[in-house]
């Protein structure tokens, strides 16, 4: 196999076709150079995303202050106070809430399709995950404002548009998300760990929790991983449900703005300074997602997926 | 506690967080289909959007320029790179690794990220304003891991046999690839495609500053113009609409439904297609 990559198509010219050589010759590498070419787009298009972030983001940052920046706790455009920090907060405070409600269902619901459900119950389940990733976020964000806003305002008060809600929406927009990359976890685990369990007096149950599980951990931190990501980076879904106060919550009722809405909401009118510190904004939340990504790739190796 | 009623304890467990996250797609299905279909009249297809009848056909024409647009970028920039790295490049290759490393990068960036480089990067400093192209060339950026990696998991799993088949009868690498492993793995690619299109039409937080909110169809291509989903965060956020939002939600989850069905009847052609030649 590692020959036949490295030949690069050589054997291909008979004497029949001596007359073409030169031209197919010709024809062979530039099409090996555009195909390597298309490849290294996804490099240019990385390097072009973080060079604009940060000759935009950066200045502005240096020009509040960095730290005053990162650490103020005032976001006040009209009185050029620039403090992130409810920003930050509230994204960290959406995605624990989201993780609360999303990773016991997932992983319970990724255990019933791994080992517990029957293959009819699995041709339903399959599709059914794949669509429920599939649902738009607006149509989510839509759901949770027709829905879950009003139940929170009926049952605690208060106006309903909170952190509350914005984590139980999110905690079910990252379902999907857990259980697919849980479930391929859980079935990589081998046949012979489950059986030796069983073999050893184990229930179906016991073998399950106590030997499958553990042996897939790995994998099911990966998606758990890979979950925060999607949470923290949510936008449209939570900005139309968590009010967007931009302070620091201090109950559940409270409105929230993540670090994403600030961006979605004021990019539209946002003016010099103020246009500067929201796309520092996207700064910091792309450091964020750069050390979840590294920490994913750590944890999918591992788990060899 | 006996180790039967454990196990009993732990079956509940499992089948109650299954059971919820079942109750959750089917409820929000359910919820959306029962209010909106009744609202589903046909003013809400107009040919024409204003004001008080905030027809959906404009973002529906939209939607289609912006998805055969993007595809246009990304299919041949994504097969393109998926041919390089499982037909020419060697498996050891520093430039193999680094466009791996990248790519994982590029699907893990939330879609925010890519509005808000979209319109710097297209919108501004390449002068394109808000328009059908910035947001096309966004968008494009945004699923091409997506096409690349499954059109590569395609390439991979053509048999080894069909390229020495084909080396052996004196055809050359590039003969080899276009006439005989793309058209082999030409299922699994589509099935990528066609999940690309799902993320197409699904995408608002990546087209709001690229593609803007104008509610028309667009005539060129540096026309401003609102997506479907675009369109349905207009209506949810103004507030003034709900009825049509969501009767425009059901148009939304109806197409979303289909392009999924379609991708996994795809893939799942390949499946017995490939079972049945090896």
């Amino acid at each position: 196999m590692a020959e036949r990559r490295s030949d690069r198509g050589g054997i291909a010219f008979g004497p029949a076709e001596g007359k073409n050589v030169s031209l197919k010759c010709f024809r062979e590498s530039l099409a090996a150079g555009l195909f390597a070419a298309a490849a290294c787009i996804c490099v240019l298009a990385v390097v072009l995303i973080c060079a604009f972030l940060l000759a935009n983001g950066i200045p502005g940052m240096v020009r509040i202050g960095v730290f005053d920046f990162l650490t103020g706790t005032r976001w006040k455009p009209s009185n050029n106070l620039y403090g992130i920090m409810p920003m930050i907060l509230g994204s960290l405070y959406v995605t624990a809430g989201a993780l609360l409600v999303g990773v016991p269902a997932g992983i319970l619901t990724a255990l019933f399709m791994s080992r517990f459900a029957s293959r009819r119950m699995l041709k339903f389940m399959k599709p059914a995950v794949s669509l429920l990733a599939g649902i738009p976020s607006v149509v989510f964000g839509f759901f949770g404002l027709v829905v879950i806003v009003p139940l929170i305002r009926e049952l605690f008060g208060g106006n309903g548009s909170s952190l509350l809600a914005a984590c139980v929406l999110l905690g079910m927009m990252i379902l999907p998300t857990i259980i697919t990359v849980s479930e391929s976890a859980l079935n990589a685990v081998p046949q012979s760990y489950y059986e030796g369990a069983l073999a050893l007096g184990a229930t179906h149950e016991r073998a399950v929790f106590r030997v499958v599980l553990p042996a897939a951990k790995s994998g099911v931190a990966a998606s758990v991983i890979l979950g925060i990501g999607r949470a923290i980076g949510e936008a449209m879904a939570v900005m139309m449900v968590a009010g967007n106060w931009p302070v620091i919550p201090d109950s559940l009722l409270k409105g929230v703005r993540t670090l994403t809405s600030n961006i979605v909401m004021e990019m539209g009118y946002a003016a010099d300074l103020h246009r500067e510190a929201l796309i520092a904004t996207a700064v910091v939340l792309f450091v964020f997602i750069l050390s979840i990504n590294l920490l994913f790739s750590i944890l999918k190796r591992r788990a060899g997926l | 506690m006996s180790a039967r009623a454990k196990s009993f304890a732990a079956r509940l467990l499992v089948y109650a967080g299954a059971s919820f996250s079942m109750t959750v797609l089917l409820f929000i299905m359910g919820y959306i289909l029962v209010r909106g279909i009744p609202h589903l009249s046909p003013a809400l297809f107009a040919w024409e959007y204003n004001s008080e009848n905030v027809s959906l056909t404009p973002a529906l024409i939209n939607t289609l320029y912006m998805t055969v647009l993007s595809l246009a970028f990304a299919v041949p920039l994504g097969v393109g790179a998926a041919i390089y790295l499982s037909e020419y490049a060697k498996r050891s290759s520093r430039l193999v690794k680094v466009v791996r490393l990248t790519a994982e990068t590029l699907s893990g960036i939330p879609s925010i990220i890519y509005g808000l480089f979209g319109a710097l990067f297209f919108v501004v400093t390449l002068r394109m304003n808000l328009s059908l192209m910035a947001g096309a060339l966004t968008l494009s950026i945004m699923i091409l891991p997506l096409i690349m990696r499954t059109t590569e998991e395609a390439l991979l799993a053509v048999p080894d046999a069909y390229r020495e088949g084909s080396f052996g009868l004196g055809a050359g690498r590039l003969r080899t690839t276009l006439k005989i492993v793309l058209p082999s793995a030409a299922p699994g690619i589509l099935a990528g495609v066609i999940l690309g299109i799902g993320r197409i039409v699904g995408e608002t937080a990546a087209l709001i500053y690229t593609a803007g909110t104008v509610p028309e169809a667009a005539e060129n291509l540096l026309d401003s113009a609102r997506t479907l989903s675009v369109h349905m965060y207009s209506l949810a956020s103004e507030g003034l609409h709900i009825e049509e939002a969501y009767a425009t939600a059901v148009v939304l989850l109806a197409t979303v439904a289909g392009i999924n069905a379609l991708s996994a009847w795809t893939a799942g052609r390949l499946g017995r297609r490939s079972n049945g030649q090896i």
